[in-house]
């Protein structure tokens, strides 16, 4: 390496939270130019570093060296001036406000010190986005009727209205699509010939081989390594570097193909359609089965799936479970027939954070423990028990309030519900999202151990290596239509990308 | 060298689990107990001053009945917005419906059935005005505030068209008895055995049955509470009919308090119901209700409107404390472990 002093250098940071030590000696080394990609297991660290990075939480000791000099980033103003801009992963635009008002805000060019030029901050708001390869996005229009995808872009204008030198990104492309994603890069690629350094967060590995020069990778608060080069890194390595284990993606073993075929279906779906959302559907699930969807974000996927459970009301179609059709539009009428569902957004739809595991779990069976209404806890508390230990949900305390608990284990409490309840469908949106890798091994056998005993299961994940190595059969999906059905072992992730992308229907 | 190990691996996973059961687990309990002490530390102090400040008159046996009277009345309707709060909702027409209420029971018509047509009367109307609110925020998709805003305006409306602007005496005599000396039972006034039990039943109401568990999922998580297959739009309008039966209560312990019937009844008890639900702990945003914590806010705000009259203070400084009190409340609640995240 050129003897050129690194554009920062972070040492020795530590920072504690009451009964948490977030940080605890975290060294990282950032040069001018390079894309820089940070890599850990949710709880490593990541967040609380990037925090400390953006001025919004100050360490307890460490040194910061900034351009060769040592640093404080007292507040989020101070680490702007000096050029260094944060992407949350929560996108934290005010859906409210214009493209162009959210791109300055706090920094809105002025005449006469107050008066805002609106005009100046659509102009340099426009060419902002040009740059970003959005200029289609009207820097008028309320970010709130904005996609998902732009709303990042838009974030991205935000950071790049100001002088950056270097830019965090904290997993920029999980909301994207892969065309959304080349974009990204394309904008990443920009940056760094500019000379401008990129922090990059990302879950996906294959990304960070393409993009990234250098890693470094945090366990437990520490950094365990620093600047591994990207490209070369062995996956196995890194994989055990955060995990301090030897594990990649382990699937549990599958029944033998077609094994399922003499079974009744227990779900039907026919012909059931939204709008806009997704063309006419057809699908049959058997008891023991998995069956995964795979398509694009936008691909009607996680549509499909509320519809089935009555959470939309479709247009047209109907969904029989063991040859009874359900009243469309009702989740009470598929709850009742059988169904359950682990919503996509675990903490918006699913859980109710202020509460315990316990009440978490029996919130779908309550009138089972209870008798004239009134509540018989002790039952209640030994059945969510048990079914917490089933799943071996850590801890497998049911007092326990649902948001001390890890991604892994809140989504096992969800899986609990519907265990207790004793449903035959279950529909599973995005199951390990926000999971660590550690925990999606297990995950994965719950799920499969729960399809040996009986139980349907329909899943969508936007991994498709997860769908491939999880499902028995799968869907993919092209703009709202299924284009293709195969078994998961006879397809392989390029040809199911190829599908979901370019849609030709071979069979 | 093997005993030691195995003594190790005995204790290392009782201890762990024992330290993550206990942590969680107790927390929020915990932090409740904070809460309700400190409101409970509120009250003693009060006692304290008012005892100081009017060493005769407050400790005087009649002065604590008198208090536990004016409480009653407020208190129940604040059982029912804990309810409404709970789950996420608001209620501002309990004010307006207990006069509504209060007017309707002691008209000339009404009171010719006696006893059981003021009671039966007051509950009805209550009730109805409730199920207007439930229907229209339920199914009408109407936000609370909004409905309840409108509720508040046409029942006082309708409150002042019954009465005229007058006073309706009530002759029932087996009414006005209940609100004599001699009826008191053990010395407590039979309104705060009303306000007891109210009390009790909500307790139970919200901690113990299904039909508490999910007014708490459907403040904490609307959406969640949908898919877990819940039925929050019959669920928010049993909580409204809830609160409209609570200010049906209330509005015949005030014609019982007051010997009539009058269209200001009622008056501001929106403001003064949801006040000393928040100072009791229970989340305006939804998701976490307390019984006792209301009940103990009703007891802070009346023990303290006491005092100042037993002091010979203006209203307006009253008001001032009141005020005061709101806000150090909901400071203390933000710093506690588990207050308003």
């Amino acid at each position: 390496m050129a003897p050129r002093p690194p554009l920062l250098t972070m040492s020795g940071i530590t920072k504690s939270f009451p009964g948490v030590r977030a940080l605890d000696g975290v060294d990282l080394e950032v040069q001018a130019g390079e894309v820089h990609c940070l890599l850990g297991q949710n709880g490593a660290g990541k967040s609380t570093l990037i925090k400390v990075l953006a001025g919004a939480h100050q360490p307890d000791s460490g040194e910061i060296t900034w351009r060769g000099a040592p640093v404080t980033l007292g507040s989020p103003v101070a680490a702007m001036r000096l050029g260094i801009a944060t992407i949350y992963q929560e996108l934290d635009l005010i859906e409210g406000l214009s493209v162009a008002e959210n791109v300055f805000l706090g920094h809105e060019p002025t005449a006469a010190g107050f008066v805002v030029r609106a005009s100046a901050a659509r102009t340099a708001t426009a060419e902002l986005l040009k740059r970003l390869g959005h200029a289609e996005i009207d820097p008028t229009r309320l970010v709130g009727e904005l996609s998902a995808a732009q709303q990042q872009i838009v974030s991205m204008a935000r950071a790049l209205s100001h002088e950056v030198r270097l830019i965090v990104m904290d997993e920029p492309s999980a909301a994207l699509d892969p065309e959304e994603v080349d974009n990204l890069f394309r904008i990443v690629g920009d940056l760094t010939s500019d000379g401008v350094a990129v922090v990059y967060i990302s879950h996906r590995l294959e990304e960070i081989r393409r993009i990234g020069d250098r890693v470094t990778v945090l366990k437990e608060g520490r950094s365990v390594a620093g600047g591994l080069p990207a490209e070369s890194t062995p996956t196995h390595e890194v994989v055990a570097l955060m995990t301090g284990r030897n594990v990649e993606y382990v699937f549990p073993e599958r029944p033998a193909a077609g094994f399922a075929a003499e079974r009744a279906p227990v779900l039907k779906v026919e012909g059931l359609s939204r709008r806009g959302e997704f063309a006419p559907v057809d699908l049959e699930l058997r008891p023991g089965e998995i069956v995964g969807l795979a398509g694009l974000v936008g691909s009607g996927r996680s549509e499909i799936l509320e519809t089935i459970y009555g959470a939309r009301k479709p247009d047209r179609g109907r969904v029989l479970v063991d040859g009874t059709p359900l009243r469309p539009g009702s989740v009470r009428a598929a709850v009742g027939a059988g169904i359950g569902l682990a919503p996509e957004e675990r903490k918006a739809q699913a859980l109710l954070m202020l509460e315990s595991v316990s009440s978490n779990v029996s919130i779908s069976t309550l009138s089972r423990f209870a008798r004239a209404g009134w509540l018989d806890r002790r039952t209640e508390r030994a059945a969510t028990h048990e079914a917490v230990r089933e799943l071996s949900l850590r801890p497998d305390n049911p007092d326990a309030a649902i948001r001390t608990l890890s991604g892994g284990n809140q989504q096992k409490a969800v899986l609990a519900r519907w265990l207790l309840r004793g449903c035959k469908v279950l529909l599973l949106d995005e199951p390990t999202r926000g999971v660590d890798i550690g925990a999606r091994a297990e995950l994965y056998a719950v799920i499969r151990r729960l399809a040996d005993e009986g139980l349907a299961v329909l899943l969508v994940s936007s991994e498709v290596p997860e769908v491939l190595g999880l499902a028995d059969r799968v869907l993919v999906l092209r703009e709202g239509s299924v284009v293709h059905t195969a078994d998961a072992r006879e397809l392989d992730e390029h040809r199911v990308l190829d599908l979901v992308m370019e849609g030709s229907p071979t069979s | 060298m093997t005993q030691p190990t195995t003594a190790a691996q005995k204790d290392a996973p009782t201890s762990a689990a024992k330290s993550v059961g206990e942590k969680p687990g107790s927390g929020p309990r915990w932090g409740g107990d904070v809460r309700t002490l400190s409101l409970l530390g509120v009250l003693a102090v009060l006692v304290a001053v008012g005892g100081i400040t009017a060493p005769d008159e407050f400790l005087a046996t009649s002065n604590l009945q008198l208090v536990l009277t004016q409480a009653s009345v407020i208190g129940v309707v604040t059982v029912g917005m804990t309810f409404v709060i709970t789950s996420g909702g608001i209620d501002l027409s309990v004010g307006a419906i207990v006069a509504l209420a209060s007017v309707w029971a002691t008209t000339v018509a009404t009171q010719e059935f006696g006893f059981a047509g003021i009671l039966f009367t007051a509950l009805i109307v209550g009730v109805g005005c409730g199920l207007v609110n439930g229907l229209l925020i339920a199914y009408g998709r109407m936000v609370p505030f909004i409905a309840t805003l409108a509720m508040l305006a046409s029942a006082r409306g309708l409150a002042l068209q019954i009465t005229d602007g007058s006073t309706q005496i009530v002759s029932v005599e087996s009414v006005l008895d209940l609100g004599a000396r001699d009826s008191y039972i053990l010395g407590v006034p039979p309104l705060v055995l009303i306000f007891a039990a109210v009390t009790l039943v909500g307790w139970l109401v919200l901690n113990r049955t299904t039909f508490g568990r999910r007014t708490v999922a459907v403040g904490g998580n609307a959406e969640a509470a949908r898919l877990a297959g819940i039925d929050v739009r019959r669920q928010r309008l049993y909580l409204y009919l809830l609160s409209g039966l609570c200010c049906g209560i209330a509005a015949f312990m005030l014609i019982v308090l007051a010997g009539s019937g009058q269209n200001t009844n009622g008056n501001l008890y929106e403001l003064d119901a949801i006040a000393a639900a928040i100072i009791g702990g229970t989340l305006l945003s939804g998701g976490r209700g307390t019984i006792i914590g209301s009940v103990l806010g009703v007891l802070v705000f009346t023990t303290i409107t006491n005092i100042f009259a037993l002091n010979n203070l203006e209203t307006a400084v009253q008001q001032i404390a009141k005020g005061a009190i709101i806000v150090a409340a909901v400071l203390v609640q933000r710093r506690s472990p588990h207050g308003g995240t």
